[in-house]
């Protein structure tokens, strides 16, 4: 057990998926040929002007409401200087000191313990464009596609403990960024990015260790495992007397290591100062107000909701509620009439499996909830077995349609008739009599023995329950 | 007499009877220009083909209504036009094609006015003497060893010379009045927000302002009425309507309650502009007019605070010009080598100074004692002008402290030249209107008058600078410039 304790902060960028850009009309989309959604006033021209797009204000007023944020009344924007190929106007348009945002806090669940973890704040910037190195080391290239996409910087207190924490902290805030739709948080596009700042300090010591800040964190797996390399570094060079150094340091994920990216010295003086050139932005409250009757439910309260109405389990409830598809489709089976429990196993188990494997989510298959709900209640009745449901199962998700249908034109109707089980199941005993015998000798596999080969010669079509009841009904005739 | 002497209302009226064709009109401007721009160089870039088409066109079509239409228009170098060269008088943007035109410069050409080239200016507008040029030195009309003043020096001194009916300037501390004052025409520093900056490259954002330089107060009113107004492309400009201003010019200031701060006939003035200066405000008494002495207290402190503003704003302004897109770019193999050769070729020694101190006034640890402490002085010289504002109509004084000064006399000394803003610097601090008319001549050389009025009071200058106009029968006639000696 370690002598110290882990402080951990994270910025986090989520780009807004406004249909336009932040300061002019070009389109804000990802994917396109390079530099084709492009125009003076993103290429940073001289004289160009930017203008608010003011539907990026209300997705950063959404998110800082999500996160339980107080929301500036007077905000305004500010002028962050530095030179990069990427950035044509040589400053990014971003906030300094009043960001829209302040004072939020995210709820964790790690090991079934809850945490709330502070969010400093929220402003409201412009992405960079993309620059590509041509790999014969002849030149760079420059995509202007995404300059002026707007983001949003979410920079949290120092509150996670461990890199569990950090994990969780970024499931959450991508998931409430799904509800509310401001984003499409994918981590592989980086319309979600994380920069991770990390220290220790021995239990007990209020004031804070020197950090050290992660970079090239392309996963949340990433992000786990560099904080996890880091903490075990900083420690290293702790109880070997030395000091940690302030710097910014890069993961690599094929070492599992950090390497020094710059030193506190290459860090820059951004010289901020308002930006001239946009008005300061009132918010006052019929905007909140409007922005907030936007909120759909969020996944606390959705969680809390499984549980309390609907009698599922935390976990279950916790799990269905990771992603605002799943948890909608879970909503929508239940509110067909399918059982709650049993639909949340469906999703936990076969469907997830599926997911999973095939890397696709739960909107991206032909299955509706629906087609599920009807399965569920096919097995609820006893039409089918749960044998027989795992085939159909495989035809709903891969093709969708309507589980009646699949199960009657592949003939997988349960036999539930006791007259047609007898002439199966007779024949059958009359062959073995032996092992009727045996299991009233005390042979308890006997049975098993018996029920199997009934239901292979039903093609696992035989009500299972039935047919044990049949056969015990045989034996106990002997 | 040369057809530009007529003056807007009159030229339009012709051409609209046929008595003149457009084609008339711009034959004058390039004549001239041949005549006496190898003297004066107001131009940096001629449209001469393209005009010459517009004209033709427009000779045969008609002109239309527009009051501007088939007008030859001047426009400053740091005014984008879609495709025609534009280089802010820098070696940075000697081969810069804009893709887009400016909104004033849309505006001018919606009415059919023609422009007939770009004119020269200091080196993206930082300068009093048009001498930062990277390209060259623009003459004062009445005496080609003196400067034209700045930074609209060409603007000014192609249409003190007729070689275009009027021209558009910008004007960040006074590079719109200074230059007029000097050349002796009407220039007008509209109001902050009264005119759009879309398409102006920025020298510092929150100053910035372009406006008309003419050779009567009421050409002047027609071009501003033409540029003003709210504009989509730019959330600075004001939603406020745009009077009538030709309606304004009705002749009439009596009771009008004019301020003379005391600041603007004090130390640093030369006692032959004050001599003018004071004669010209006799004049607007006996129109009708009260006078009474008041004060700018604060606006000793403008120079220093403008300086730190204006440098630190244009220091990030000029930041894009970093050789990766567009522009001069300095071939090395590495990325910030390129930078600094860029842009240490690319930019002249006065650009380079004050990106250098508006970089150093922005840095972490001296943001505070000094781009923080500016805007409170600007905070309390704007307070300066609402106090006097609440009980007159007009502030009037010099437009400079000195008439036009020698080429050579002060570029080397940095200090002495921006002094020479000392009188027009708190207008764009404060964001208020400034008009400068001619009221005389001080030694040979034309005194500018300063009009300065309320927020969105334009109004109320043109109709005291237009009665003043009238009822001395001054606009100084480029004839009798220097040029023709």
């Amino acid at each position: 057990m370690s002598n110290f304790e882990t402080v951990i902060g994270l910025e986090v960028h989520v780009e807004l998926k406004t249909k336009t850009k932040a300061f002019c009309g070009c389109a804000n989309q990802f994917g396109a040929e390079p530099n084709t959604n492009t125009c003076p006033i993103c290429l940073g021209h001289p004289g160009v002007l930017p203008i608010l797009n003011h539907e990026a204000v209300d997705y950063a007023i959404k998110a800082a409401l999500a996160l339980n944020c107080d929301v500036s009344r007077e905000t305004k924007f500010d002028r962050k200087n530095y030179f990069y190929p990427d950035n044509p106007k040589a400053y990014q348009i971003s906030q300094f000191d009043q960001p829209i945002g302040r004072n939020g806090f995210i709820e964790i669940e790690v090991d079934g313990k809850k945490k709330k973890i502070g969010v400093h704040r929220l402003h409201l910037e412009e992405d960079a464009g993309k620059l590509s190195h041509l790999e014969d080391g002849s030149g760079s290239l420059v995509d202007f596609n995404r300059v002026g996409t707007p983001l949003i910087e979410i920079v949290s207190e120092a509150d996670m403990r461990n890199p569990q924490e950090a994990y969780a902290y970024l499931e959450k805030l991508k998931a409430i960024m799904q509800y509310i739709d401001v984003s499409d948080v994918k981590m592989e596009e980086g319309s979600l990015r994380c920069d991770a700042n990390i220290s220790i300090r021995p239990f007990g010591q209020t004031s804070f260790g020197t950090k050290t800040e992660l970079k090239n964190l392309n996963s949340f797996a990433f992000v786990e495992k560099g904080l996890a390399y880091e903490e075990r570094r900083q420690e290293r060079v702790l109880l070997s007397g030395s000091e940690v150094v302030q710097e910014t340091r890069r993961y690599n994920d094929a070492t599992k290591t950090t390497t020094v990216m710059r030193g506190k010295e290459g860090s820059n003086d951004y010289r901020y100062f308002p930006e001239p050139d946009i008005i300061k932005l009132k918010i006052d409250q019929e905007w909140i107000d409007r922005i907030k009757a936007e909120i759909p439910e969020l996944p606390d309260s959705r969680q809390k909701r499984y549980v309390d109405e609907l009698g599922l389990p935390e976990y279950d409830a916790m799990v269905l509620t990771q992603t605002k598809t799943m948890s909608d489709f879970f909503q929508e089976a239940v509110a067909q009439g399918a059982d709650a429990k049993l639909v949340s196993n469906w999703l936990m188990g076969e469907v997830s499996a599926y997911l999973n494997s095939n890397y696709k989510t739960i909107d991206q298959v032909p299955m509706t909830a629906e087609g599920l709900a009807k399965l569920v209640k096919l097995i609820e009745k006893g039409t089918i077995s749960s044998k027989i449901a795992k085939k159909v199962f495989k035809d709903l998700i891969e093709k969708g349609g309507d589980p009646e249908e699949i199960v009657k034109a592949k003939g997988l109707i349960q036999i539930s008739d006791a007259g047609a089980l007898n002439e199966l199941i007779l024949p059958i005993l009359e062959a073995n009599k032996q092992s009727m015998i045996d299991y009233k000798n005390g042979k308890d596999r006997a049975l098993g023995f018996l029920v199997g080969q009934v239901m292979k010669q039903s093609r696992g079509k035989a009500n299972p329950k039935m047919v044990n009841k049949i056969i015990l009904d045989e034996i106990n005739k002997l | 007499m040369p057809l530009f002497e007529e003056g807007l209302v009159s030229l339009s009226q012709k051409l609209h009877n046929k008595e003149i064709k457009a084609s008339d009109l711009v034959d004058e401007a390039f004549a001239r220009i041949g005549e006496v721009d190898g003297d004066v160089q107001a131009f940096l870039t001629l449209n001469e083909e393209a005009a010459r088409e517009q004209a033709k066109a427009l000779d045969e079509t008609g002109a239309g209504d527009a009051i501007l239409a088939g007008m030859p228009i001047g426009i400053k170098d740091n005014m984008v036009t879609k495709g025609l060269r534009t280089t802010c008088a820098s070696h940075i943007l000697e081969n810069y094609d804009p893709l887009y035109d400016a909104t004033v410069v849309e505006k001018v050409n919606a009415q059919k006015a023609i422009t007939i080239g770009k004119l020269n200016m200091d080196e993206f507008a930082m300068g009093s003497s048009t001498e930062t040029s990277f390209f060259k030195k623009a003459k004062n009309p009445w005496d080609l060893d003196r400067v034209p003043g700045g930074s609209s020096g060409g603007s000014a001194a192609a249409v003190a010379a007729g070689e275009v009916l009027f021209a558009l300037g910008t004007d960040t501390g006074g590079s719109i009045r200074q230059p007029s004052a000097f050349c002796g025409v009407v220039g007008m520093k509209p109001t902050y927000g009264r005119v759009s900056r879309y398409g102006l490259v920025a020298f510092a954002s929150s100053l910035d302002q372009a406006g008309p330089i003419t050779r009567t107060v009421e050409d002047n009113a027609y071009l501003l009425q033409a540029i003003a107004g709210l504009d989509r492309h730019d959330s600075t400009s004001a939603d406020v309507a745009v009077p009538n201003y030709a309606a304004a010019l009705t002749g009439d200031i009596k009771g009008l309650r004019v301020a003379v701060p005391k600041e603007y006939l004090g130390e640093g003035i030369d006692e032959s502009v004050k001599g003018t200066i004071r004669a010209a405000i006799k004049q607007l008494e006996s129109l009708g007019a009260v006078i009474d002495e008041v004060s700018l207290p604060h606006s000793k402190y403008a120079v220093p605070a403008y300086y730190i503003i204006a440098s630190s704003e244009a220091s990030a302004n000029l930041a894009r010009f970093d050789g990766v897109r567009y522009g001069v770019r300095a071939e090395t193999d590495d990325l910030i080598e390129m930078y600094k050769k860029s842009r240490s070729e690319g930019f002249g020694d006065e650009v380079k100074r004050r990106i250098m101190l508006g970089t150093f006034a922005l840095s972490s640890g001296y943001y505070d004692a000094y781009y923080k402490k500016a805007q409170q002085v600007r905070t309390l010289i704007k307070q300066d002008f609402e106090k006097v504002f609440a009980d007159h109509d007009l502030i009037v004084g010099p437009t400079t402290p000195t008439t036009a000064f020698k080429i050579g006399e002060n570029i080397d000394d940095p200090l002495t030249m921006y002094a020479n803003d000392l009188l027009t610097i708190p207008v764009n601090l404060a964001g208020v209107p400034a008009i400068s008319l001619p009221c005389g001549l001080a030694d040979g050389l034309p005194v500018g008058l300063q009009m300065i009025g309320r927020p969105f009071g334009e109004e109320t200058l043109y109709r005291a600078a237009h009665a003043y106009e009238q009822s001395t029968g001054f606009t100084l006639t480029p004839a009798k410039g220097a040029m023709n000696k």
